[in-house]
């Protein structure tokens, strides 16, 4: 990729204080995310998501502390920054949207306010100024009769339609990147696939970047360019959409990609990753998911596997990838993967 | 396909009824299901699929039409012996396991306390060992009984909320959006229970969601809703391989699959309501139009329907 990094995270650490002891939220997570593409990041609730990338624009609870080499955006480190500092750049060059609009929204103030309230604080328009482009960004994101909603309140407005107040709101001051938690997960299913599209659209319009949390696979098929799949606050594997769903190598992934039943499978139990992700006040020595794990090595009790490279674009943190590692044949329906992959998509990419 | 349990007849649910502000959350809507059966409610929100459900656990009154189960009108129970008998039958599971189990009981009081209401122990120590073998048929280690909901993560509670639903060996069990808020993995997980107590225990259930290809998956049969009215009813394989109302086409449409490449060339179909035109004269209904294959439609678009299904059919 010749694209332009816009975004750089380089090992990333989160620990939460609390009344039992650390919490390791977050352990150690390093991407480079390129301009104008969408990273998903995926993984159980708990696997750092959120609070990794929470903790690019620093809006983490008191107890919290970020640690690292550095987040560095526009050949500035962001872990150094002051909260004044991060104002500036907080929902004016970095936006995030959430799941739930209701509670992102203040019930109180009219919504069209909301969306005008960052564009006279960080672009110093005047008021009508400010109006007048708050109006059109409600039309832009499909909000009807934008000039007659302008003054209405959230509970006045759909849970599909304030999500699109809250991504007028984000892309207000023409943010660099959007960080969308799981958007539309409170959404129907016709509902958000409006709001992908239009998430999609404005993307390509704004030249953003996109960092889009979410648990739903077709979700990520539909929206990201790149994937990182996490678990137990690290990136366990990184690739394009295509490598990550038809090459995946990690056994994470394999569970996480067999857990979504198959519209031609019937009377079949669905694949389940056993047992339930470790408690982060105590990181389980070596390889965290291999107690989970019936692919596990004995070296994966004793020593937490690196990043293995697949392809320029493809990285994997499992020891089945070592090259002294016994050769493991993996469930059927992915090395049916495999070999789609092989014969359809290895060749399109090197070509590209 | 076996005997009808529960049988719902031009059910009608109005709240306002008569007033300016009128919902018409359920609007004639009649299908049946049968024992052992899987049968499905998809639709979004608004479409009647909650208060359907709710309406077959009686827990709010019925506008007109009527609910059986096993032959008996549900709203005709009355006396304090038959409605214990009758909520016996019939369990719900909920989306929320937090907000379903009290926070200030213990599993075992969670469990135990239909057990004792129905008199189905006889003593404490019989339910704390019922409450022990619960647990482990769901998943769970029986040492978990002298424990608080809050300690545990919302699949374990999901699966709790089943051990307390399957406890008075119910006949039929509503699962309203019971997978919606749990992660991939973990609903992978609670959907296998379902199957496995469905094989082991013969249970029916109506499975309520919005997520068709979870619905497609553990669902038998299918009803799609939509504005209060069951608008496609068919075997779960055929819906989905050939849809032919409108709406449902625009749902399956919307549904995102795990498959970069499908999803690359997918094309969203947009329905809208004004596109059938019905005039005021027009007998609407659900009428059959392929083998037990139901679409709402007019009388007049019957035979249209029954030309696109004999197309696809021959396709295929």
């Amino acid at each position: 990729m010749v694209s332009k990094v816009v975004l750089s995270l380089s090992n990333l650490h989160v620990k939460f204080k609390t009344l039992s002891g650390t919490v390791n939220a977050v352990r150690g997570i390093s991407y480079d995310l390129y301009e104008g593409e969408t990273l998903a990041l995926v993984g159980e609730s708990g696997s750092g998501k959120s609070v990794s990338t929470k903790a690019i624009t620093k809006v983490l609870p008191q107890n919290a502390t970020i640690s690292g080499d550095s987040i560095i955006y526009q050949g500035e480190d962001l872990l150094k920054k002051g909260d004044s500092k991060m104002n500036k750049i907080r929902g004016s060059e970095i936006a995030m949207i959430f799941q739930d609009p209701m509670t992102s929204l203040n019930p109180i103030l009219p919504v069209g306010f909301q969306i005008a309230e960052p564009i006279i604080e960080h672009q110093h328009l005047s008021k009508e100024k400010a109006k007048e482009k708050a109006i059109k960004l409600m039309e832009r994101v499909g909000i009807v009769k934008a000039e007659e909603r302008y003054s209405q309140y959230p509970h006045q407005f759909s849970g599909g339609m304030r999500q699109r107040v809250m991504i007028a709101l984000a892309v207000a001051c023409h943010p660099h990147i959007m960080i969308a938690d799981e958007p539309t997960t409170a959404l129907d299913v016709t509902i958000q696939a409006q709001i992908i599209e239009l998430l999609k659209e404005l993307n390509k319009e704004f030249n953003m970047s996109t960092i889009f949390i979410t648990h739903d696979m077709g979700v990520v098929a539909n929206i990201a360019d790149r994937i990182a799949v996490m678990y137990a606050g690290k990136i366990v594997e990184f690739g394009t959409a295509n490598e990550i769903f038809f090459n995946p190598k990690h056994p994470y992934t394999w569970g996480l990609l067999m857990a979504v039943p198959d519209v031609n499978i019937k009377d079949q139990d669905l694949y389940t990753i056993p047992g339930m992700p470790p408690n982060l006040l105590h990181v389980p020595k070596g390889d965290p998911f291999a107690f989970r794990n019936k692919y596990a090595l004995n070296i994966d009790l004793e020593k937490e596997p690196p990043m293995f490279k697949v392809s320029d674009t493809h990285y994997a943190a499992t020891w089945l990838l070592d090259e002294k590692a016994p050769k493991v044949e993996p469930p059927k329906e992915i090395l049916d993967r495999w070999k789609y992959f092989e014969n359809h998509i290895e060749n399109m990419q090197k070509k590209s | 396909m076996g005997t009808p349990i529960i049988q719902v007849k031009n059910l009608q649910k109005f709240y306002n009824a008569g007033k300016l502000s009128e919902v018409r959350a359920i609007d004639d809507v009649s299908f049946d299901v049968f024992q052992g059966e899987t049968f499905g409610i998809a639709g979004e929100s608004g479409s009647g699929k909650t208060t359907t459900g709710k309406l077959i656990m009686k827990l709010e009154d019925i506008t007109g039409g009527s609910i059986e189960f096993l032959g008996k009108n549900i709203h005709e129970i009355k006396s304090r012996k038959e409605t214990l008998q009758f909520r016996k039958n019939i369990q719900m599971i909920f989306q929320d396991p937090f907000a379903s189990l009290n926070p200030r009981l213990t599993i075992k009081e969670i469990i135990g306390g239909p057990l004792e209401l129905h008199h189905m122990v006889s003593s404490k120590k019989e339910r704390d060992k019922r409450v022990g073998e619960l647990l482990e048929e769901v998943g769970l280690s029986a040492n978990f009984a002298e424990r608080y909901p809050t300690e545990f993560s919302g699949g374990q509670c999901q699966r709790i909320d089943i051990a307390r639903a399957i406890a008075l060996k119910p006949k039929i069990i509503i699962a309203d959006e019971a997978i919606s808020a749990l992660d991939v993995s973990i609903q992978a997980q609670i959907v296998n229970l379902m199957r496995k107590l469905k094989r082991e225990v013969g249970l029916t259930y109506i499975f309520i969601a919005h997520d068709l290809s979870m619905v497609k998956y553990i669902s038998d049969r299918i009803a799609v809703m939509n504005r209060g009215k069951v608008l496609e009813l068919g075997d779960s394989e055929t819906l989905y391989r050939h849809p032919l109302h409108p709406y449902t086409k625009s749902l399956l449409s919307a549904v995102p699959i795990a498959n970069p490449i499908t999803e690359k060339n997918r094309k969203r179909i947009i329905y809208n309501p004004d596109q059938h035109q019905y005039k005021d004269n027009d007998e609407c209904g659900l009428f059959e139009i392929g083998d037990k294959h139901y679409v709402y439609c007019s009388k007049q678009e019957i035979e249209g329907y029954k030309r696109q299904l004999n197309n696809e059919l021959t396709k295929s």
